[in-house]
């Protein structure tokens, strides 16, 4: 589904070479649901965006659904990240000035599909968060739960078999960030594969697998059940 | 996808009303004043008389110093006549259509005794000006043949003019005073300015017509001063008026009508011969050079197109080029603003080619706006130039559709130039850059 195999990622500034990721190693299953910890830093948030295909790496090897993705142009890979996969931040990402018809249209609109077909994913996705009742309002007027609710949605719109969620409770307190997983809960139970980093041990105690990042590596592999390490509050 | 594009494109214009204003305004300067530049160029270098301004020709013979040509640079005959050689050249009659001309003046003295009388300028002529020139009347007529060869006192007005001593009535036959003379209207013409004045253009290239017109002998008959630019290479032999006419001092224009290049051709060797015989007679002391240019030749030659407009011209698309730099940079920071989207949107899967169309949409849509205004502005300045050319850009009415078409693309070509830097450093924003949480 999602195999990554001794992949580097370096960020060159004038001054600094850092290695984000050192010979990162990880096989994701379809239908997993996949927690990642990690002290701050150590590069998580670099694994989620190559494996959104929105950063490139220089060495070692990506297979997303099998298919080799480093040769792929701008295009080609823009239609992946469009048709294959949902991408949650924590700070929403919301565009302010649109209502959220209009957001969660976005990914749609690069899709091809008709206004008809739009206007039917729209309305099930919003459905989906609990939000459709609010289909003209703005960003601004809602609260950071059901902003990402909406992001929620945004992700959901295109059907994709991936979501990669960076922190998605990261802005939200406990009570809207247990909602927000649930939710997340759900759309795994619905058959689409996650990853996830977060901070909070409770919350990626409910994923199915759980993987802790330091140094740009995979450090240790477990699954549901065993002890967190416990960095993960870093 | 365009609606798409053109819907986010004005909802990004009012995120940032101050900045898509400034825009807006950028361009429009630069358009305004640019096409008032260009429109007054096109204008000065329209075709005056298009139905027939390759048949009509203007005479010139070399009559001038044998030591110094007319002109040092071009080596070109003299620009006016003697009147010795206009005289001479229309009693030849060689052309199937011809006037001489001169500028006059005088004081017009009005039917009504309360009215004050004033001062109005002449155009001596041969009634075949009125027809050569395409000449609108409104009542009456040209003179005849024989009003020219007898030297009658007779007149044609302006529309202006009898409006102004004859109340707009239909003067024919009437009398008016003028330079102590009376004369007998015969005509009235319709309004008729054309643009440039081409027929003469030693006063002005744009100045108005004449307001009176009356036959050319009368210069001579009535003593009617010099109008206009007068050029002696040596002085008159004697005082007076007589010793002026015969001298060697140029102030008269020929135009002659040759309807095909053998008659070009024919006038041509008919104006050569002309000097040859000037020649035996002790005249014509230079080597031969006659010419004949078609009236676009001739306003070419004469630079109608006044320096300065064509100054004006440049410096002004060098200020859009300005205004255009300016847009860059304000294009710079409002795609800045934006990269949060831009990096949303590359997240969700737009690739860049999907950027670089939405945000050449957003900067065609600012182009248009600021060509909309611009040519208000333009219309604004047209006005301005009005006031400093005098009425020819009266007729720019008929020039509406093209003046349009060409503001409208110059903006939409000019902004999408400018937006082309911005837009593609919009769309090579990386978006994960953007993405990352705080
Ligand atoms: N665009 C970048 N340019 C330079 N260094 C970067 C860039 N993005 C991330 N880094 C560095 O790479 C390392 C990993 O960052 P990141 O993946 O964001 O960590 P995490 O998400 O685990 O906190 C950090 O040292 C960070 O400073
Ligand atoms: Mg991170």
């Amino acid at each position: 589904m999602l195999v990554m195999n001794d992949i580097k990622k370096v960020f060159r500034t004038d001054l600094v070479e850092t290695h984000a990721l050192r010979d990162f190693n990880l096989q994701v299953d379809e239908g997993d649901f996949v927690a990642v910890t990690g002290p701050s830093g150590s590069g998580k948030t670099t694994f989620l965006n190559i494996a959104g295909l929105l950063e490139t790496f220089e060495g070692g090897q990506y297979l997303l659904d099998g298919q080799d993705v480093s040769q792929l142009n701008d295009k080609a890979r823009s239609q992946l990240r469009n048709e294959k996969i949902g991408f949650i931040f924590q700070s929403f990402n919301l565009i302010p000035d649109l209502d959220l018809f209009d957001n969660v249209d976005v990914p749609l609109r690069y899709r091809g599909f008709n206004a008809a077909e739009r206007k039917r994913r729209i309305e099930s996705a919003l459905e989906m968060v609990g939000l459709a009742n609010r289909m003209k309002h703005l960003p601004a007027q809602l609260s950071g739960g059901q902003q990402q609710r909406v992001a929620i949605a945004r992700a959901l719109a295109g059907e994709p078999r991936f979501l990669l969620a960076d922190e998605p409770t990261g802005n939200l307190d406990t009570k809207m960030a247990h909602s927000v997983m649930e939710l997340l809960k759900e759309i795994n139970q619905a058959g689409t594969t996650i990853v996830m980093v977060t901070h909070d041990p409770s919350l990626a105690r409910d994923a199915k697998r759980n993987i802790y990042v330091r140094d740009g590596k995979v450090s240790e592999l477990h699954s549901v059940g065993q002890e967190l390490p416990d960095a993960a509050n870093a | 996808m365009f609606s798409y594009y053109l819907r986010l494109a004005f909802k990004s214009l009012r995120r940032n009303p101050i900045l898509s204003a400034l825009m807006v305004a950028a361009i429009a300067l630069g358009i305004g004043s640019s096409m008032t530049t260009i429109t007054v160029n096109y204008l000065m270098s329209a075709d005056p008389i298009p139905e027939k301004s390759d048949q009509l020709y203007y005479v010139q013979v070399d009559s001038w110093d044998p030591n110094n040509p007319y002109d040092d640079e071009s080596n070109d005959p003299p620009n006016q006549l003697t009147w010795t050689d206009a005289t001479n050249l229309m009693r030849a009659k060689q052309a199937p259509a011809q006037t001489a001309m001169a500028k006059s003046g005088g004081i017009i003295e009005p039917v009504n005794q309360d009215d004050k009388p004033f001062e109005a300028s002449i155009r001596l002529a041969f009634n075949d000006f009125f027809s050569m020139f395409n000449v609108p009347f409104l009542y009456g007529n040209a003179w005849s043949d024989v009003a020219d060869d007898e030297r009658q006192q007779v007149i044609v007005l302006t529309r202006a003019i009898n409006d102004k001593v004859f109340g707009g009535e239909n003067s024919v036959g009437r009398s008016m005073v003028m330079a102590g003379k009376t004369f007998r209207v015969v005509g009235v013409m319709d309004n008729w300015q054309p643009t440039p004045k081409f027929y003469d253009v030693n006063n002005g290239a744009f100045d108005e017509v004449e307001e009176v017109y009356m036959p050319f002998y009368l210069k001579e008959e009535l003593e009617l001063p010099n109008w206009g630019n007068t050029n002696c290479w040596k002085s008159p032999e004697g005082e007076g008026f007589k010793a002026f006419l015969q001298s060697e001092c140029i102030n008269f224009q020929m135009w002659v009508e040759l309807p095909t290049q053998a008659d070009k051709a024919d006038y041509l060797a008919f104006l050569d011969n002309y000097a040859q015989e000037q020649k035996a007679l002790g005249r014509f002391p230079r080597p031969l050079n006659n010419r004949l240019s078609n009236v676009m030749e001739w306003m070419e030659n004469q630079q109608v197109v006044a320096d300065d407009a064509r100054m004006m011209m440049w410096l002004s698309f060098m200020f859009l080029a300005v205004c255009l730099l300016n847009t860059i940079g304000l294009l710079l920071a409002k795609f800045t603003g934006k990269s949060a989207e831009i990096g949303l949107r590359r997240a969700v899967g737009a690739s860049k080619g999907d950027l670089f169309a939405q945000h050449l949409v957003e900067t065609g849509l600012i182009g248009v706006l600021g060509g909309l205004f611009g040519l208000g502005l333009a219309l604004l300045g047209l006005e301005g130039i009005k006031s400093l050319y005098g009425n020819f850009v009266d007729n720019l009415a008929s020039l509406d559709i093209t003046l349009v078409i060409v503001g409208l693309l110059l903006a939409l070509v000019s902004s999408i130039a400018a937006g082309l830097y911005p837009t593609w450093r919009a769309c090579n924003i990386a978006p994960s850059s953007q993405l990352k949480s705080q």
